[in-house]
């Protein structure tokens, strides 16, 4: 049995914050877990920064809430700074270098650097930089398998956005080939 | 086994409710309660007889629940707290006049506009005065998301069979949260009780029935009141619902509903990691409230606490039904604020050392005790 894993993903309002966390979510539905998925819905998510709060675990869960998550996704500034200090010893950074700086102070964590709204853009595939963000923490920490995670961005993808489903799989696959450097 | 989706606490509550039965809404959107509303918009439209109607105000929308209520009809309507405010008088005559109707609360932080944030600061107004006079609805509160599509079944159920009001008092926490759910069975609309006392036109076939709550003789109201008090005992005697979590063997019991409960759940399990003997006892009905639970935990436990996000409502309930046999602790934030679970563990250990504490989130930070 794995122990829960606490994700916070964090960013503007637009950067498909909360959609990133539903594909976590919808995977984590489809390899039979417990899950929550609790968005911030303040003011904040109207033009300011939004977050997620997301839990796999295998057994019951508790507070949805994630305070001090194992894993942040951390999409610009504002939200790098809000959230850095509250990830536990030992726990895994993305960080989208694009908007955030590439290196961390804190030694006690494992802080990844991947350019990926620059990524998205230069694939076309622009306003993906989150799903390339989910495909590096695949690669990291293997939450879930690649054919599993597919098959969560088509249950994420609304009826009427089904074509923009393959794009999301290229996503997903330039962030799992991206070698990030840790620093 | 049905299929598990992943749903919104407020999507799920609101597909539970076309499943049982219910064909109509009236309401008005406020957040965090708007996906109810937003879904009914698009859900009964698609259902033979279903009516979504948004009201020009709550007022308007829990009138219009008197109405359809009074003709049989299983009938809802959603708000979050200053809406409910809004609904109080509606849902007196609806007591008044023993109309059975579901009415959701999903909580934002008040008094006044207050935020939008999660709370269970109406638990006053839910359990001691959801509207003027003599009267109670029942109320009932969900902690998962399967739990706000299980719980409207019974809600309606209830009502029915005791021609109350009843309402699920959830918060913004478990209105917005997604989970997986299996949802409820389609009811079968033959399962459906008969309403003898429903105002369905009678052609002539029998005597006209009314359905009031004016009684200008005083002693036609006193009668009508203790009639309905009467009811109000049966249901305090068999309808309690609690669930007791690590409870055998707990030198101290802590008592949450609803969101507030899960925060404890995982301070509970942190707390047992460490070797302390604790427990939860979650009320699910806060009307009535589970009595013979904790009155059964008593000689089992040294010491209770209650956390709420409120200042201390649900508290009373547990120290009227402890009534001095054990100290009664508390711990809470409020305002929106959801406690951590660190913070609950710290409570824990504080009041399984032997301390009576009384914590609120004074001047803005946890200052200690009160008491």
């Amino acid at each position: 049995m794995d122990k829960p894993m606490n994700i916070m993903l964090a960013g503007f309002g637009g950067q498909g914050i909360l959609f990133a966390g539903k594909i976590i979510a919808n995977a984590g539905l489809i390899d039979g877990r417990e899950i929550s998925w609790l968005p911030s819905y303040g003011p904040e998510m109207r033009g300011g920064t939004a977050n997620c709060s997301v839990v796999l675990s295998d057994e019951v869960i508790g507070s949805p809430l994630v305070t001090t998550p194992d894993v942040l996704i951390a999409m610009n500034l504002p939200s790098y700074e809000r959230f850095i200090n509250s990830v536990v010893p030992g726990g895994v950074v993305i960080a989208d270098s694009t908007m955030v700086g590439s290196c961390t102070m804190r030694r006690d964590i494992e802080y990844f650097a991947i350019p990926a709204t620059a990524l998205a853009e230069k694939n076309e595939i622009q306003g993906l930089a989150n799903v390339i963000c989910i495909g590096k923490l695949l690669a990291l920490t293997g939450f879930s398998s690649e054919d599993v995670v597919k098959q969560a961005i088509d249950k994420s993808v609304s009826a009427k956005h089904q074509d923009l489903a393959e794009a999301n799989k290229r996503a997903l696959q330039i962030g799992e080939a991206w070698a990030t450097s840790e620093c | 086994m049905a299929e598990k989706v992943l749903m919104k606490g407020n999507e799920a509550l609101a597909e539970a409710a076309v499943r049982a039965g219910c064909k109509l809404f009236f309401g008005y959107p406020i957040t965090p309660q708007t996906e109810v509303a937003a879904y009914m918009s698009k859900r009964l439209p698609k259902v033979e007889g279903g009516v979504y109607l948004q009201a020009e105000s709550e007022v308007a929308a829990i009138n219009m629940v008197y109405g359809a209520s009074a003709s049989g009809a299983r009938v809802m309507t959603s708000s979050s707290s200053p809406g409910v405010s809004l609904k109080q008088e509606g849902i007196s005559y609806l007591i008044g006049s023993d109309l059975p109707a579901l009415i959701v609360n999903i909580q934002r932080g008040g008094p006044g506009l207050g935020g939008i944030q999660p709370s269970q600061a109406d638990y006053w107004q839910a359990t001691r005065a959801v509207g003027h006079g003599d009267g109670h609805i029942i109320v009932l509160a969900p902690s998962t998301v399967q739990e706000m599509a299980d719980l409207v079944a019974l809600a309606f159920e209830l009502g029915d069979k005791y021609r109350m009001p009843a309402m699920i008092l959830a918060d913004g926490l478990l209105g917005q949260m997604m989970e997986p759910v299996v949802l409820p069975d389609v009811l079968d609309s033959a399962a459906l009780p008969d309403k003898p006392w429903a105002l369905t036109g009678h052609q002539g076939q029998r005597r006209h029935q009314t359905i009031n709550s004016l009684h200008l003789d005083a002693q036609e109201l006193e009668n009508s009141i203790i009639r309905r008090f009467e009811r109000y005992e049966t249901v305090r005697l068999v309808e309690q619902r609690a669930e007791c979590y690590l409870t055998d063997d707990a030198d101290v019991v802590v008592v949450a509903y609803g969101a507030a409960s899960r925060v404890v759940r995982s301070a509970v399990n942190h707390a047992r990691d460490e070797g302390l003997k604790v427990g939860l006892i979650r009320p699910i009905t806060l009307w009535p409230f589970p009595t013979q639970a904790i009155d059964l935990q008593i000689e089992k436990s040294q010491a209770f606490l209650a956390v709420e996000f409120s200042m201390g409502q649900m508290v009373d309930d547990v120290r009227l039904v402890v009534n001095g046999r054990r100290p009664v602790s508390f711990f809470a934030h409020t305002g929106g604020i959801v406690p951590t679970p660190e913070e609950v563990v710290v409570a824990i250990r504080r009041v399984i050392a032997g301390e009576q504490i009384d914590i609120v989130p004074f001047k803005s930070k946890l200052t200690g005790d009160r008491a």
